[in-house]
C-alpha cells in the first residue's frame, strides 16, 4: 500500500493499461487454459471471457487519474488493502472484475481464486509480474474455503469483495460484523426471463437458450426462471425443444461445441439432484437427445415444464443447464411472480412494444435488466443485484464506489 | 382561576394513523430539570411488524410517484413545519435545549427538507449514467429506491437527526420505519403530525417510540426490511446491525455525523439508499455490430 | 408443389412476427464461427457446387454468352473428374430457347427471370404474358420479382395476388419469388414478404435480383429460413430457399449451408430445396475443392470464366 500510494495516478494508469495489453497478447493461451481448467467451451472463453477480462483492465486503467470527476464535490481516497474472493464459473473474468477497479481506485489487492479453477489467475499473476507492477500491489493466493476465511478475518484487510453463493456471502457478512471492514457481495440469483406474446419469437428463443445454457448454466444471472405468456406457449416450447436438440455437447476444446463440461463432479451431483427433485415434484422434463460423451462430467440441457411457483427447482439456484418454465396471462401477474423471490440479480424481457418493455423493466426488482437480449456484459456496464443477490456494483462508474472513501 | 391546560398525548404513527402501542405500555422520559416529558408509547415488536407491513404497502405508491411529485410533497412538509415552528421550538426547549439552539435546530430542519426537496428531480441526473458499451446496445444505469428502510434515528437530537436521514431516504422513493430518539421523542411524534398533514401517503413514514434495546432486534432481523440506517456510535448496535444483515443482506448504513453542521447534508446520503439498475436494449445499425445488412 | 389455395388460411400479414436485428446478427455470427472438418468441408463444397444457379442477367447478354455458360454448366472443370454439375442456368426470357436447346439432354435446369425483372414495374398483364412466354420457350423454373413499391406502400394484397396469378400461369413449373430484400430495408419486412410469397404459392423464396446492394446477407437469409420453417410448421408445405447476389466465395457458401442445416435440417440440403444464385462462386468452389483434394493452392488462370 505504501508503494502503490506513492505512484502517481497517471503512472498507475499506465501500469493497468500495460496489464491489459499483456493479457491481449496472451489471449489465446489464456483461453485454452481457461477451457482446460474449467470445462467451459473454447468459443466462449475465446470470444467472451478473455476479451472481456482484457477490456475490463482497459476500461479501469483510464479512471485512475479522473476519479474526482466521478464523485462531484467529494475528496476521493482508496480504502487500503482489499481482499477479494472469486468463484469458478468465470475464473479470469472475475479476477479482472475485481482487480482492475481496486487498482484504479488506488488500493492493493489480495485475491483468492476458486480452488477448482486457479490456473488463469496464476497466469494473470505472471502477467502482472511481467508488467512491472511493484511487488506486493497484487497478491494472488490459492486455496480452499479456509484460506478465504483467513483472508476475510485478517485484521489488516480494509475491504472484502466476494462473488459466490449467497450462503457464503452471508457467512462473510456475519464474520466481519465486529469490524469496520467494508464489503461488497455479488451472490446468487434465480433470474426471470419473460417472453411476452409480441416478442420477436426466434430471437427470444435464442435469448432463452443463451440465458440458461451459456457457460453450462454456471452463471449467477442465468435466466433460469422462464415465464412465457400463454398465447405463445406452445410455439415457444416447440421451437425451444427443436433448438435444444441442435446444441452440440462435448469436448470444450472443440470450436464447434455449444455446451461444455460441468465444472466439477460435485456440481454435477448437485445438478442431477435437482433434476431428480424436479421429476419427483411432478414437473415434465425434456432433455436434449444429443449423445453425451462417455468420459467427463456432462449434463444434457434440460427443461422442465408444468412447473409451479412453489416448486423447489423454481425457487432455488441450480447453477446448471436446467430451465424451469411457467406460463402467465397478464403483465401484472408476471411482475408479481418474477419479483416473488429472495433474489434480484437480473431479468430478461422480450417484447416488441417499447412502453411495455419499460413498464416491466422499471418494475422488476433486479440489478440488470436485459430487454430483448440476455447475458450481455461490458466493462462500462454496472453489474450486481438487489436483495439477497448481494450489494455493490461491478463495472462502469458505479463499480468504482465500492473501492473508495468519500470525504 | 387559571384555565386548566390540555396536555398532549403522544402516540405513535403507523400507516397514516396515530394508534397507541399495541402493547399498551408507556414510559416517562425526563428533561434536564427532571420534568416528565409525557407518557410516551413503549412500543413492542408488534408495532414494528405493523409498521413494516404499512411501509411495504406504501412502497409501490411512493416509489412510483414522479420525482417531481415527491419533491412537491417534501416541500410541503417544510411548509407545514415552518407553520408549526413555535410548537417545535417549545418542545425542544422542554426537551432541554436553549431557546437559540432550539430555534436553530428547527430552522435547520426546515432548510434541510427544502434542500432535499430540491434534489428530488435532480439526483438521478447526477447519479445515473448512460454506459457506452462496445456492442450494439443502448445501456443505461438508473438509481432505484432500495425498498423499506429501518431508521434508527439519532439519539442525541430530537428533530434534526431524524429529519437529516429521513429526508434523503424518502426523497429517493423509499418508505421508512423510524425508531425515534428514546429520551427525546417529542419532536418525532409532532413531526409525524406534520407529515400527516403534508400529502405524504399513509405508510411512507412510520414512527414509533420506545426502548432502543427492545426495538432494534425486531427491526434489524425483519426479513422485509431492505436497509437500515443508524445514526450513532454504539459499537454494540453496529455489530448487531451487521450480523442481522447476514439474514437477508440488508444494506447497512451507519453515520456518526453532527447533524447540526450544515455540511451534514449531501447527495450521497440519497445514493446510500438506492440500488443501481442497468438496462440493456439492442440498437439497430450502430458500430460494433457486424452491420452487413 | 405448393398448392396453397385450398388448404391454407391466409394470415394477416401486417401481423407477421417481429424480428430483432441485433439478435439476428448474434445468431448469424455463431454460424460463421462453426468450423468444418476436412471431409465435411469437401462434401459441403461439392454440395454447394451442385446448388448453383449459374446466372447471366445483363442487358448485353448475347446468344454466344449464353451458349458458353450452358457449356460451362455441364463441364465445370473437365480436367478434374467426378465433379457435380450446377443445378440450373438462370437467364432472361429471350435467352431461354437457346439455353433450353443446349441443356435439353442434361439434368441442368433452365430458369428464366420474369415479371419485368429486375424492377417489376409493369402491369400484371405484361408480367403474365412474359411468364407464359418463358415457359413456352422451355423454362423449367420461373424467377419472378415482387412489386416492392406496392409492398412498401402497405398493399400486401396486391403483392399477394400478383404472385398467386403468376403461380397459376406456372402450373407445375417451379416458381421462385424474388423479394429484393435490399429494397425492403428492414428484417421485419423481409419476414413479412417471405410469408406473403409462400402463402401466395411460391415454391422457392429468393433474396435478390443481384442488381441491388445489399443482396443475400446471412442475416436476410437467416430470417427467410426461419420463415420457411414456420410456414412448414403451420401448413406442412415445404418451400425452397435461394440466396442470390453477394455469395462469391466458398467460405460464405459453406456458412450458408451450416445455417440451412441448423435452422431447417438436412432435408433442405439438396438442390431441390436450396440454391445459390451466383456467377463467380462456381470457380471459387472448384479451386477450393481441388485444393482440398490435392493440397495445392489454385490460381484463377486455370479456370474458365465462362
Amino acid at each position: 500500500m505504501n508503494i502503490w500510494s506513492k505512484v502517481s495516478p497517471s503512472e498507475k494508469s499506465k501500469y493497468i493499461y500495460r496489464i491489459a495489453r499483456l493479457m491481449q497478447e496472451r489471449a489465446r493461451e489464456l483461453a485454452i487454459i481457461e477451457t482446460l481448467d474449467s470445462g467451459k467451451v473454447i468459443r466462449e472463453s475465446r470470444d467472451i471471457d478473455i476479451p472481456l477480462a482484457c477490456n475490463h483492465f482497459f476500461y479501469y486503467a483510464g479512471w485512475t487519474d479522473k476519479l474526482q470527476y466521478a464523485f462531484p464535490n467529494k475528496k476521493v481516497s482508496p480504502l487500503g488493502v482489499v481482499g477479494q474472493i472469486i468463484p469458478w464459473n468465470f475464473p479470469l473474468l472475475m479476477a479482472a472484475w475485481k482487480i482492475a477497479p481496486a487498482l484504479a481506485a488506488g488500493n492493493t489487492v489480495v485475491l483468492k481464486p476458486a480452488e477448482t479453477t486457479s490456473l488463469t489467475a496464476l497466469k494473470l499473476a505472471e502477467i502482472i509480474r511481467d508488467s512491472g507492477l511493484p511487488d506486493g500491489v497484487v497478491n494472488i493466493v490459492t486455496g480452499y474455503g479456509d484460506t478465504g476465511a483467513e483472508l476475510v478475518n485478517h485484521y489488516d484487510i480494509n475491504k472484502i469483495a466476494f462473488t459466490g453463493s449467497t450462503t457464503v456471502g452471508k457467512i462473510i457478512q456475519k464474520s466481519i460484523s465486529g469490524s469496520d471492514k467494508k464489503v461488497t457481495l455479488e451472490l446468487g440469483g434465480k433470474s426471470a426471463n419473460i417472453i411476452l406474446e409480441d416478442a420477436p419469437i426466434d430471437q427470444a428463443v435464442e435469448g432463452i437458450i443463451n440465458g440458461i445454457f451459456f457457460n453450462q448454466g454456471h452463471v449467477c444471472c442465468a435466466g433460469s426462471r422462464l415465464f412465457v405468456q400463454e398465447s405463445i406457449y406452445d410455439i415457444i416450447i416447440k421451437k425451444l425443444k427443436r433448438r435444444i436438440d441442435k446444441l452440440i455437447i462435448g469436448d470444450p476444446l472443440d470450436k464447434n461445441t455449444d455446451i461444455g463440461a460441468i465444472n466439477s463432479k460435485e456440481q454435477l451431483n448437485t445438478i442431477n439432484n435437482y433434476i431428480n427433485i424436479g421429476k419427483s415434484e411432478g414437473s415434465k422434463i425434456f432433455q436434449s437427445s444429443y449423445k453425451l460423451p462417455n468420459k467427463g462430467y456432462y449434463c444434457a440441457p434440460t427443461i422442465f415444464t408444468d412447473v409451479s411457483q412453489s416448486n423447489r427447482i423454481f425457487q432455488e439456484e441450480i447453477f446448471g443447464p436446467v430451465l424451469t418454465i411457467q406460463t402467465f396471462r397478464t403483465i401484472d401477474e408476471v411482475i408479481k411472480k418474477a419479483n416473488n423471490s429472495p433474489y434480484g440479480l437480473a431479468a430478461g424481457v422480450w417484447s416488441d412494444k417499447g412502453s411495455r418493455v419499460f413498464n416491466l423493466s422499471s418494475k422488476l426488482r433486479a440489478g440488470v435488466v436485459w430487454a430483448n437480449t440476455y447475458n450481455k456484459f461490458d466493462p462500462t456496464s454496472p453489474f450486481g443485484g438487489y436483495k439477497e443477490s448481494g450489494f455493490g456494483r461491478e463495472g462502469g462508474l458505479h463499480g468504482l464506489s465500492p473501492y473508495i472513501n468519500l470525504k | 382561576m387559571e384555565r386548566l391546560k390540555i396536555l398532549k398525548t403522544y402516540k405513535i404513527y403507523i400507516g397514516g394513523s396515530f394508534p397507541r402501542t399495541e402493547s399498551g405500555r408507556y414510559y416517562q422520559p425526563v428533561n434536564h430539570k427532571g420534568d416528565k416529558l409525557g407518557n410516551i408509547c413503549q412500543s413492542s415488536r408488534k408495532d414494528i411488524r405493523n409498521s413494516v407491513v404499512e411501509a411495504r404497502k406504501a412502497f409501490s405508491v411512493w416509489s412510483e410517484k414522479s420525482n417531481f411529485n415527491r419533491g412537491q410533497i417534501l416541500y410541503r412538509i417544510a411548509e407545514m413545519l415552518e407553520g408549526r415552528k413555535s410548537q417545535f421550538v417549545d418542545e425542544l426547549i422542554f426537551q432541554s435545549l436553549s431557546k437559540s439552539n432550539a430555534e436553530k435546530e428547527v430552522n435547520l430542519s426546515i432548510d434541510r427538507l427544502i434542500y432535499y426537496a430540491g434534489w428530488c428531480d435532480k439526483y438521478s441526473q447526477v447519479l445515473d449514467s448512460v454506459n457506452p458499451v462496445a456492442s450494439s446496445h443502448f445501456n443505461f444505469s438508473i438509481n432505484e429506491p432500495t425498498g423499506v428502510v429501518g431508521l434508527i434515528a439519532d439519539q442525541n437530537t430530537s428533530l434534526i437527526g431524524l429529519v437529516s436521514l429521513l429526508a434523503p431516504i424518502i426523497v429517493g422513493g423509499n418508505t421508512c420505519v423510524v425508531i425515534a430518539s428514546e429520551n427525546l421523542p417529542l419532536s418525532a411524534i409532532t413531526f409525524a403530525e406534520v407529515l400527516n398533514s403534508s400529502d405524504v401517503p399513509a405508510g411512507v413514514v412510520n414512527i414509533i417510540t420506545g426502548f432502543l434495546d427492545e426495538l432494534i432486534k425486531p427491526l434489524t432481523t425483519h426479513m422485509d426490511i431492505n436497509s437500515i440506517a443508524y445514526s450513532g456510535k454504539s459499537e454494540k448496535i453496529k455489530k448487531q446491525l451487521k450480523e442481522s444483515s447476514a439474514l437477508n443482506l440488508k444494506r447497512i448504513n451507519v453515520y456518526s455525523r453532527d447533524w447540526i453542521k450544515p455540511v451534514s447534508q449531501d447527495l450521497y446520503l440519497i445514493s446510500d439508499f438506492q440500488e443501481i439498475k442497468t438496462t440493456w436494449h439492442p440498437i439497430e445499425n450502430i458500430g460494433g455490430s457486424s452491420s452487413q445488412y | 408443389m405448393n398448392n396453397y389455395t385450398n388448404k391454407v388460411v391466409q394470415p394477416d400479414f401486417s401481423k407477421s412476427p417481429r424480428i430483432d436485428k441485433v439478435g439476428v446478427e448474434e445468431r448469424v455470427s455463431k454460424f460463421q464461427k462453426r468450423s468444418l472438418k476436412r471431409e465435411t468441408k469437401l462434401m459441403g463444397l461439392r454440395m454447394a457446387l451442385s446448388m448453383i444457379d449459374l446466372t447471366t442477367l445483363e442487358g448485353k447478354d448475347t446468344i454466344q454468352k449464353v451458349k458458353q455458360m450452358c457449356y460451362k454448366a455441364q463441364h465445370l472443370h473437365d480436367v478434374f473428374p467426378n465433379l457435380p454439375k450446377v443445378a440450373a442456368v438462370c437467364v432472361y426470357p429471350s435467352m431461354v430457347r437457346v439455353a433450353s436447346k443446349l441443356l435439353d439432354q442434361s439434368e441442368v435446369k433452365v430458369a428464366s427471370v420474369s415479371t419485368s425483372f429486375p424492377s417489376g414495374q409493369s402491369p400484371l398483364k405484361v408480367k403474365l404474358m412474359e411468364t407464359k412466354f418463358a415457359i413456352s420457350e422451355g423454362a423449367d423454373e420461373i424467377d419472378m420479382v415482387i412489386s416492392r413499391g406496392k409492398f412498401l406502400a402497405g398493399e400486401y394484397n396486391f403483392v399477394f395476388d400478383e404472385i398467386a396469378r403468376i403461380k397459376e400461369v406456372c402450373g407445375n413449373v417451379r416458381l421462385k419469388v424474388i423479394l429484393e430484400t435490399g429494397e425492403l430495408i428492414t428484417l421485419d419486412n423481409v419476414r413479412r414478404a417471405s410469408e406473403i410469397a409462400m402463402y401466395a404459392g411460391a415454391d422457392f423464396i429468393k433474396t435478390s435480383t443481384g442488381k441491388i446492394q445489399p443482396a443475400a446477407s446471412m442475416q436476410v437469409t437467416y430470417v427467410m429460413l426461419e420463415a420457411i420453417r414456420d410456414f412448414m410448421d403451420k401448413t406442412g408445405i415445404k418451400v425452397g430457399m435461394k440466396p442470390a447476389g453477394g455469395i462469391s466465395n466458398s467460405k460464405l457458401a459453406l456458412h450458408n449451408l451450416v445455417m440451412v442445416n441448423e435452422v431447417l435440417g438436412n432435408g433442405w440440403l439438396s438442390n431441390e430445396w436450396f440454391r445459390f444464385g451466383a456467377s463467380s462462386l462456381a470457380n471459387d468452389l472448384l479451386m477450393q475443392i481441388i485444393k482440398s483434394e490435392t493440397g495445392i493452392y489454385q490460381s484463377s488462370d486455370y479456370f474458365s470464366i465462362d
